[in-house]
């Protein structure tokens, strides 16, 4: 890695988003550099910053800027890329996400989303106030390893018990794991429910993913 | 002998119940010992979940919605009832008023949804400056038209401040816009429906008083910070903010704790009643670091809680999910000045951390409301009594957040007694 990437690197994983994303348009737009390249450096700073999110140092702002400064340097390379979009590594496993039906809050569920995303696992997001069905059909052509469901009101206790029960149904539920999480999730709910299990936060989220498809962390 | 409040009659023993549930509160606040642990009732959705109605009829339904919120008080027996009817029986006022922030039953979510805010940027990050150079006037000509149809027309209203003479005489003329009569019409209609659920509100608070019943808070607010970030910034434009514009940021919210107090110790002066429930939303471990919240989340709200505690009212925020890791700094209050009501925060922590400070309120869990057995309930309660109730924690016990819409009622009823059972 040279001066220069290193440096964006640590300007991203340290928050310094004016700086970074200077750095990277220069270096997309001004300088010729290899877009997949610069990509690839971003990666290496968002593993930073989800490393420094599951320590405690980093909090949900930092992944929102991060995000943020992720969002801009992928708008500027990805219509530089000759092969297009797609260079990346080779994904961990596919996670289906979304607020279950009667529930329309999604400010955790986009959280988690992002913390899969940047950990690696290719991520569908099925929106708020998702009814079983859509699950369901979301489930049938994305065939994922693992089906998030989010809710923050305690609504989405029957909702979560009733789209787990759908699973069950249509005789999906052992091609992958399931789990929940939310304001009010806990255990009581996850037994509740019959989840595989529960996660408080989404450094617990990218944790269980990590665990079901036998990846080190 | 009996007296009136309002059209009902109070008995004595009904007086004497009030009196004794009021004091058990205020014991509590003054950190001194009550006659027995005392309880409180706050729900939404619950008494239509209770009563086999729709969430849409106790948004809609006045009548209905007094009854059954009078009904679950007088069976339940708590010492201090949130303001239920003003929480819920506010359909026909949303109408009225075309409000955006919230779906509702009704309206953009089926009858058995509970009513669900919508998290947007209500102001856009580069308009910090016009709302700390005029609040009054960004609040009418940008903020309202966006939050709430009937103040479509108020963008068409004058700049007021550098009005004067005969620019202010012919400034009038703004009034006369088609929109903005329009506008005022709608909103003299949606004051009107207003003032029908707040005298509903009145009635039925007359009607628990006189059963022996008192409200334990009436006035509500807001943390400057949540303020800003639920109804401004939205949540995570907020977050932004606290890198791309924390100077700004921090002047509103300073700016913030003044007129939030104001507004607070007007509304509470009104209402007769010291308590104030703050829902805290934005303050909890997971959300920001430690230097963040000391930074911005907290000044603000410990000088808008001191400008109340001032005014000789009581704060009570509801420190919603686990803020545990806050608890040293949200004890810089002064003692017997407040109620702490924890959500998801160890209550036995919290009690370690803030029992010389604060009365504490909470904390049955909503998963344990809404999905356990009565058994499991009573030993929740026990718990809490045996850990923080009789080691001299100066606790009001409660649901986590209320009584989740969903809890079987058996489960309500094994709450109470429990508290009844295990202290006094």
């Amino acid at each position: 890695m040279s001066e220069q990437e290193r440096q964006l690197v640590d300007w991203l994983a340290d928050m310094e988003e004016d700086d970074a994303l200077a750095l990277a348009k220069r270096m997309l737009l001004e300088e010729g550099a290899n877009p997949a390249r610069v990509l690839d450096l971003c990666r290496a700073a968002m593993d930073i910053v989800g490393k420094r999110f599951e320590a405690g140092e980093y909090f949900l702002p930092e992944l929102v800027i991060a995000g943020e400064m992720l969002d801009t340097i992928g708008r500027v390379a990805k219509p530089l890329m000759r092969s297009g979009p797609g260079e990346g590594p080779k994904k961990l496993g596919k996670v289906l996400i979304g607020s279950v039906h009667g529930d329309l809050h999604d400010i955790g569920k986009n959280i988690v989303s992002f913390m899969l995303d940047i950990n690696g696992f290719e991520v569908k997001d099925i929106g708020v106030d998702a009814p079983a069905q859509r699950f369901v059909d979301a489930i049938e052509a994305f065939k994922p390893d693992v089906v998030g469901l989010s809710g923050f009101l305690t609504l989405a206790f029957d909702s979560m018990k009733e789209t787990i029960a759908a699973f069950e149904q249509a005789g999906l539920r052992g091609r992958f794991k399931t789990m929940i999480g939310g304001g009010q999730i806990d255990e009581t709910v996850r037994a509740y429910t019959g989840a595989d299990a529960f996660g408080i936060n989404a450094v617990e989220a990218v944790a269980l993913c990590r665990n079901w498809l036998g990846v080190s962390a | 002998m009996s007296a009136m409040i309002g059209p009902y009659e109070q008995s004595d023993a009904a007086k004497a119940a009030y009196d004794a549930r009021w004091e058990r509160i205020l014991a509590c606040v003054r950190l001194e010992q009550p006659d027995r642990m005392p309880t409180a009732m706050q729900t939404f959705f619950w008494p239509a979940t209770r009563a086999g109605i729709s969430y849409k009829e106790l948004m809609y339904d006045y009548e209905k919605n007094k009854d059954v919120c009078f009904d679950i008080v007088r069976e339940f027996e708590p010492d201090g009832v949130y303001t239920l009817v003003l929480g819920t029986a506010i359909g026909r006022l949303l109408e009225k008023l075309d409000f955006k922030q919230l779906q509702w039953p009704g309206h953009g979510l089926r009858d058995d949804q509970p009513y669900q805010y919508l998290d947007r940027e209500y102001m856009s990050a580069d308009e910090y400056d016009e709302f700390l150079f005029d609040p009054t006037g960004f609040y009418l000509q940008k903020y309202l038209p966006r939050v709430a149809g009937v103040f479509a027309g108020f963008d068409k209203l004058p700049v007021f401040p550098g009005l004067h003479y005969f620019r202010l005489c012919f400034a009038v003329r703004a009034f006369a816009q088609p929109e903005v009569r329009a506008s005022f019409e709608r909103i003299v209609a949606a004051g009107e429906e207003a003032n029908v659920a707040m005298g509903h509100h009145l009635d039925w608070t007359n009607r628990i008083a006189a059963a022996g019943f008192p409200l334990i808070n009436s006035a509500a607010s807001i943390a400057p910070y949540d303020f800003i970030a639920d109804y401004f910034r939205g949540a995570t434009g907020t977050m932004k903010d606290l890198y791309r514009h924390k100077d700004k940021l921090k002047q509103v919210l300073d700016k913030a704790a003044i007129f939030i107090a104001r507004m607070t110790i007007a509304n509470a002066r009104a209402a007769n009643h010291p308590i104030v429930f703050i829902p805290v939303h934005w303050a909890p471990d997971r959300f920001m670091s430690p230097k963040q919240f000391e930074a911005f989340w907290w000044p603000s709200f410990r000088a808008m809680m001191m400008l109340l505690i001032e005014a000789d009212l009581i704060p009570m925020p509801l420190w919603e999910s686990d803020c545990t890791k806050r608890l040293p700094v949200i004890r810089d209050v002064p003692p017997g000045k407040c109620i702490y009501w924890f959500e998801r925060t160890d209550m036995v922590a919290a009690f370690e951390a803030l029992g010389d400070r604060v009365a504490l309120r909470g904390n049955v869990s909503p998963s344990l409301l809404a999905t356990g057995q009565p058994a499991e309930v009573d030993a929740a309660v026990k718990h809490l009594v045996d850990n923080v109730w009789r080691k001299g924690g100066k606790l009001i016990l409660d649901g986590a957040f209320g009584i989740p819409d969903e809890t079987p009622t058996a489960n309500v009823r094994a709450m109470y007694d429990a508290a009844r059972k295990y202290a006094g």
